[in-house]
């Protein structure tokens, strides 16, 4: 009999993990001004409070706008990468790889900063497009280890059957290698959709008065009477992003069972 | 391919592989590495209005320097400030920020690696993807309300103290919020599945065939695995702690809606000294004072390690 202490400590972890998240919908129901207990009562109010705030339409267009760019961009130089570093052996290969996965570990405010103090020096004035800069950066790393998996589980004797068959390189990745790693450019993209959408950091201060989403829910924080909407709000996004997720995991699914490999793990 | 063929193409290799990863080398270049650099030098600079005056000096971080201001075109010291590691506010909030990290990295991993085990070793393989699924959801959805949401929980009037008071564990509500201790929580909940992660992956690549041999021999379960599985585990367990600390140094939502910005850390201080106080030569050697720190902090432990990190002989 395996130690029942170790599924108690497990929910218990997950009770930690989802707490914060499952509180979201019972106070974006609750029919008070004060995100505390005792709940008072059921209301609809707040979920048609996001619905009539024209600045969080607003908002949620730049961050969609944001998102889509920036997720379509670091997927594209996450495809270089990803295919560069599994077929292919060149100098200072270590060096390269290291500073397109650095965001992974280095604090989104000195990256921030450093971007910002550059861009101001060079008299460039701050808008969606140096904000979409940021977002590529630091969704670049998280593209290319999603789709090095799915380069990795490549098999390579089906890219060399179609040079022997006449293909040149750019029609063999066009016709054999990229409708095989479509899957994984798919949750790639979703993933840095994901990313893009929740930055705050680099969305604040390389942004202007045009404000993403997160940068808008962050000044609302400080308001408490705004508080219960931007529960109701988060309550969305929880939904939303699970959906999201699902189609993420779905299709990773998908292309591991297309290139026959052998499931090795999740997201990150 | 043959080994002729492959010796012929070495030089083709090298250079189709450099070709193919050169626009995503460049962006991080030019976008990240050219940005580090500026920082890097901004922060042997001299301060002036709204400018940085290219006049090499140490005194950013340590000593007295002074931010300059051009007067009738001369260049007058207007004010007087200390470096980063002579100034005592500045000092203090470095010292705060590592020991929030360091709290927050071991209470993460001390928490994950149970949660890793578990999932390693007691659920069935065909269910592992769906626990690790379960555990990396919350964590792609907004992470300001995330952060915002533990005020709710450890607030005066909030989940706990309700729970507390409703089983009469407490007579009157405890102050839990905006403390080092509510920020620290906040920032062991963010970075959890960034510790579960990589230890679960260490534990997947142990031989199970060890474990028994050490059982076989007489040992028991817990010796076994303080013996066997946890060295073993310790490449996943060095990944988690890095990843965990590195990032925590820099955190600054956390300080602002946890910490009720009473307990500002370097990215607060980063924030206010490269904006509000114009001094970007100072604020530039506190991000290198950081990133030095963590750095530095991160090589010690790889070394304490490295007799785990070799790998398989």
């Amino acid at each position: 009999m395996k130690l029942p202490v170790m599924k108690i400590y497990a929910i218990a972890f997950l009770i930690f993990l989802y707490g914060p998240i499952l509180l979201l919908p019972l106070f974006a129901f609750n029919d008070s001004t004060v995100v505390a207990f005792p709940l008072k009562g059921f209301t609809t109010q707040w979920f048609r409070a996001v619905w009539a705030d024209a600045d969080l339409w607003k908002a949620v267009r730049n961050s969609l706008f944001v998102a889509c760019t920036a997720s379509v961009l670091a997927t594209t130089l996450g495809v270089f990468a990803a295919r560069a570093s599994t077929r292919y052996v060149f100098p200072a290969k270590g060096a390269v790889m290291g500073l397109i996965m650095l965001p992974l570990v280095l604090p989104d405010m000195i990256m921030a900063m450093a971007l910002l103090v550059v861009l101001l020096s060079l008299n460039i004035e701050l808008s969606l497009v140096t904000v979409i800069l940021g977002h590529v950066l630091i969704c670049t790393p998280f593209a290319v280890a999603m789709l090095t998996s799915a380069f990795q589980s490549l098999d390579k004797s089906l890219e060399e059957a179609a040079y022997d068959l006449g293909e040149g390189p750019i029609s063999t990745f066009y016709l054999v290698i990229l409708p095989l790693v479509t899957p994984g450019i798919i949750s790639a993209l979703l993933i840095s959709f994901t990313i893009s959408l929740d930055e705050f950091v680099i969305s604040n201060f390389l942004g202007s008065k045009d404000k993403l989403l997160s940068v808008y829910i962050f000044g609302q924080l400080r308001f408490p009477k705004n508080v219960p909407t931007i529960m109701a709000l988060g309550a969305l996004l929880v939904a939303l992003s699970v959906i999201l997720l699902t189609l993420a995991e779905y299709f990773r699914r998908r292309g591991i069972a297309k290139t026959g490999a052998k499931d090795t793990g999740g997201f990150v | 391919m043959s080994d002729g063929k492959r010796g012929r193409f070495w030089g083709s290799d090298a250079a189709s592989g450099l070709g193919l990863v050169s626009p995503t080398a460049l962006y991080a270049i030019l976008l990240l590495g050219a940005p580090l650099a500026f920082v890097l030098i901004a922060s042997f600079m001299t301060d002036g209005y709204l400018e940085i005056i290219p006049r090499f000096q140490w005194c950013n971080y340590f000593g007295e320097c002074a931010s300059y201001k051009t007067l009738d075109g001369v260049l007058t010291p207007t004010q007087k400030y200390r470096g980063a590691w002579t100034d005592p506010v500045l000092f203090s909030i470095m010292i705060r920020s590592l020991t929030v990290s360091l709290l927050v990295t071991f209470l993460t991993v001390l928490l994950a690696y149970p949660m890793a085990y578990f999932i390693s070793f007691n659920v069935a393989p065909a269910r592992k993807g769906i626990w690790l699924f379960l555990i990396t959801i919350p964590f792609w959805t907004s992470y300001v309300i995330r952060v915002f949401m533990w005020n709710a929980i450890l607030g005066f009037s909030g989940v706990l103290n309700s729970i507390f008071l409703g089983i009469g564990l407490i007579d009157k509500p405890l102050d839990m919020s905006f403390t080092i201790q509510a920020m620290v929580v906040t920032l062991a909940h963010s970075f959890a599945p960034f510790a579960i992660l990589p230890i679960y992956v260490a534990l997947e690549k142990i031989d199970r065939s060890l474990l028994e041999a050490g059982q076989d021999l007489g040992e028991s379960r817990f010796l076994t695995f303080l013996r066997v599985t946890l060295p073993l585990s310790m490449p996943g367990v060095v990944a988690a702690v890095l990843i965990v600390f590195i990032p925590t140094i820099g955190d600054y939502v956390t300080p602002k809606l946890v910490g009720g910005s009473k307990f500002p850390m370097i990215a607060n201080a980063i924030e206010v000294l490269m904006l509000k106080g114009d001094n970007k030569p100072l604020g530039a050697a506190i991000a290198v004072s950081a990133m030095l720190i963590v750095g530095a902090i991160s090589l010690v432990f790889i070394g304490l390690n490295r007799r785990f990190l070799r790998g398989p002989q």
